[in-house]
């Protein structure tokens, strides 16, 4: 049996709406994942904690808040301390392509603005999870 | 690399992570879980490592229909047990989808009580095709909760009353969950579950037909039992306000002391291991019958000849199956 991708999806910050969290997550249920869904108002560490129990290959975060320079860093810097740096952080929301790339320089995973198709943010995790299991041996 | 260099190196990466487990690292536990629930080679190794520490844990099954409040009772157990100093486990299985095979596992939602707690873990997994969610691989991942030293594990699924593994099989205490205003709610867990139960919990007592829902309960289940304590194993609790939940964690302490004092336990515990093992020879034999195999070809032509009886036929099957089979179960 092919091993099942688990992504944790979060909606980190003051955001006080889901349905775009909502959406990908079914979104990436249909597509064969197994989606722990956090919710709303979780904090960088909550996010990290919630994955290091859940052993899970992808982090999403949904941020529309403005804030997401400070977040995915946080999230960023927290997995990589926990050990968890192999995980795929990626996510989508109002985020500014010229951020998109800081934050790709920064190693945060590729990002998904409000027009962008969820089997795209799909297979791009398929793609991505792959080939990191396949480097890790 | 030969295959026994190989056994003796999962052998000794199982026993390291054992340790870990048992020392209650997270990163381990989670490790050791993920391992489980897919079965890889280190499961087998890992199962004997971790099979000393094993038996200290009371092992809660809580079940119920959806929308009856499940994940915010567990929250509820969960704040209630850690303020009494105890360190709590929790599997929350939900159904994968039979078209996709994915799953959306939202019971953490619920649990504001887990956060920034070392004595908490919250685990989600999907049924991944197991009806009623218990599968051989939670029944593994329990052990890992149960070896990491949690005193209580909570294990919450929807319980269809269908699953093959039954929730007697795994648990110590076996809690169904009903709500009012689920339209037949009640009638749905008709399907054996709802006998089994060591307590009954009519959760949102705040709703003026909780008391109703209450006693429509005991009638169904006064019609099944005859036991003369059956109205004290009902409870009322509203998991929301919190009201009712240190009187299920007493009843459900009381219960497990009782089984202790009789005795009980140690048999109910001997009695589900007799199961599992029963229930891994099946999956092993399972595993290994191969209807192309020369085996096969040739046991047909002689059932056929009239020269081996079916049942002989069969034992001689069983017999290569065993002496084929690896270690895991399935």
């Amino acid at each position: 049996m092919t091993r099942k991708i688990r992504v944790l999806v979060a909606k980190p910050g003051l955001d006080g709406h889901d349905r775009g969290a909502k959406v990908v997550a079914a979104a990436l249920r249909d597509a064969g994942m197994e989606v722990i869904y956090t919710g709303l108002h979780q904090t960088p560490e909550m996010i990290v904690d919630a994955a290091l129990q859940e052993d899970v290959d992808v982090v999403g975060l949904s941020v529309h808040s403005g804030a997401h320079l400070t977040l995915f860093r946080q999230v960023k810097k927290l997995l990589d301390e926990k050990g968890l740096g192999h995980v795929l952080l990626t996510g989508g929301g109002i985020i500014p392509a010229a951020d998109q790339r800081t934050l790709a320089a920064e190693g945060v995973g590729r990002l998904f603005g409000p027009g962008a198709k969820t089997t795209d943010l799909a297979a791009y995790i398929e793609d991505e999870v792959t080939r990191r299991r396949a480097s890790a041996g | 690399m030969s295959a026994g260099t190989g056994e003796a190196e999962r052998h000794a990466a199982a026993e390291a992570l054992a340790h870990r487990v048992v020392a209650g690292e997270r990163a381990a536990i989670a490790r050791a879980l993920t391992e489980m629930e897919r079965l890889s080679a280190l499961a087998p190794p890992l199962v004997a490592a971790l099979e000393p520490r094993l038996g200290g844990a009371l092992v809660a099954g809580l079940t119920g229909p959806p929308g009856a409040g499940k994940s915010t009772l567990v929250n509820a157990l969960i704040a209630s047990v850690r303020a009494a100093g105890r360190r709590v486990g929790v599997l929350a299985v939900d159904p994968s989808s039979p078209v996709s095979g994915g799953a959306i596992l939202g019971d953490r939602i619920r649990m504001t009580a887990a956060h920034a707690d070392d004595g908490v873990f919250v685990r989600s997994l999907a049924s991944r095709g197991h009806l009623g969610g218990l599968s051989p691989a939670a029944v593994r991942m329990i052990d890992v909760l149960d070896a990491a030293g949690f005193d209580l594990i909570l294990v919450e699924t929807v319980g269809t009353g269908q699953s093959e593994i039954d929730v007697a099989e795994i648990a110590d205490v076996r809690v169904v969950l009903a709500a009012p205003g689920l339209g037949d709610g009640i009638q749905a867990m008709k399907s054996g579950i709802l006998e089994i139960a060591d307590f009954w919990v009519v959760n949102k007592a705040d709703d003026p037909r909780a008391e109703e829902t209450r006693r429509d309960l005991y009638g169904a289940l006064s019609l099944v039992s005859d036991d003369p304590g059956l109205d004290r194993r009902i409870l009322l609790a509203s998991a929301k306000l919190g009201q009712g939940v240190s009187e299920l964690l007493a009843e459900v302490d009381a219960h497990t002391r009782a089984q202790d004092a009789a005795g009980e336990r140690d048999v109910f515990r001997r009695e589900r291991l007799r199961r599992r093992i029963e229930r891994t020879a099946r999956a092993i034999l399972d595993a290994g019958l191969d209807p192309d195999s020369p085996l096969a070809k040739m046991l047909v032509d002689e059932v056929q000849a009239g020269r081996l009886g079916l049942g002989d036929a069969a034992k001689t099957l069983i017999r290569a199956v065993a002496r084929d089979s690896g270690e895991a179960e399935r």
